[in-house]
């Protein structure tokens, strides 16, 4: 077996390491994306109604 | 600290700390994984599978930090009515919800091989169960009641009487007998780990907390943003 090879088997516990370190990753990256998209949208709404009260 | 009650100047500071925040996070988490997976050794009784610890343990202890967080802020917010105090406990929830849920599927994942069960209702398991749902219940009780200082009353409270589940979560592999390993860090005679596979793990709680501070600037950026646009329409209302 090639040091990858020993490497992704993890000793024979590739079936919990990798979902156990791809579960955490996914779920940080999906809360941090999410939460980001949330304020440029909120920040972009509040920047359009701030310009048109101004208008007024 | 009671410059930054102002929404306005907090939002300032917020907006020039989110960026570097979110890269130190996202660098240490980068580091923390790299050392846990190449550099760390095999345990010697549970080998390979030890590496679940890096992602496991900070998770666990960020579910009960940011609870703690969560229930300090709702108490400021009682006691000195702090404007911002409402908006970092409503902000960090869903965050505290995320490490709680990953703390019990990596475990889930570390227990299979090691006990043979995916889960066991003994008492670490059951009350971090609970800190789960004590989490989803905050969540909903701010969308479910309209009247938003009626609301922030509401999470106030259940916030701060939840947080009794803290110690009994930190205790219970005391209190009880369960098949969770008891403290290895956390300890009063000091850490019992070697330190090749307490730096990794040092390293990822370090890179959760700031991941934390980052998460939490942005969230309260959109509570804060949210709670300017409602002004704004009350605004236009009363005008037309």
């Amino acid at each position: 077996m090639s040091d990858w090879q020993a490497f992704l088997d993890m000793g024979g516990y590739a079936a919990y390491v990798w979902p156990a370190y791809g579960a955490s990753l996914a779920a940080l990256l999906a809360l941090g994306l999410l939460s980001w998209r949330q304020m440029k949208r909120v920040e972009r709404r509040v920047a359009l109604s701030e310009t048109s009260d101004r208008g007024k | 600290m009671l410059a930054y009650a102002n929404p306005q100047r907090f939002l300032r500071l917020a907006r020039t700390l989110t960026p570097w925040t979110l890269g130190a996070g996202v660098l240490l988490a980068a580091v923390g994984v790299f050392l846990g997976l190449f550099v760390a050794p095999p345990d010697y009784q549970q080998g390979e599978a030890a590496r679940i610890i890096y992602v496991h343990v900070p998770a666990a202890w960020m579910a009960l930090f940011v609870y703690v967080c969560m229930a300090i802020s709702s108490a400021v917010a009682f006691i000195w009515k702090h404007p911002l105090a409402d908006v970092a406990a409503k902000a960090s929830a869903p965050i505290g919800c995320v490490f709680t849920a990953l703390a019990l599927v990596t475990g889930m994942l570390w227990g299979q091989p090691m006990w043979g069960a995916w889960w066991v209702w003994d008492a670490r398991l059951t009350s971090v169960l609970i800190l789960f749902f004590l989490y989803l219940g905050y969540i909903v009780l701010w969308g479910a009641i309209e009247e938003p200082t009626r609301a922030a009353r509401a999470a106030r409270i259940l916030a701060l009487v939840g947080v009794v589940n803290v110690p009994i979560i930190h205790f219970s592999v005391e209190w009880w007998s369960t098949l969770h390993q008891g403290a290895t860090v956390f300890r009063t005679d000091g850490p019992s780990m070697s330190t090749s596979m307490l730096i990794p793990l040092l390293t990822m709680a370090l890179a959760y907390n700031v991941l934390y501070a980052a998460f939490l600037l942005i969230r309260m950026r959109t509570e804060i943003s949210e709670r300017r646009l409602r002004t704004i329409r009350l605004g236009l209302e009363a005008v037309s």
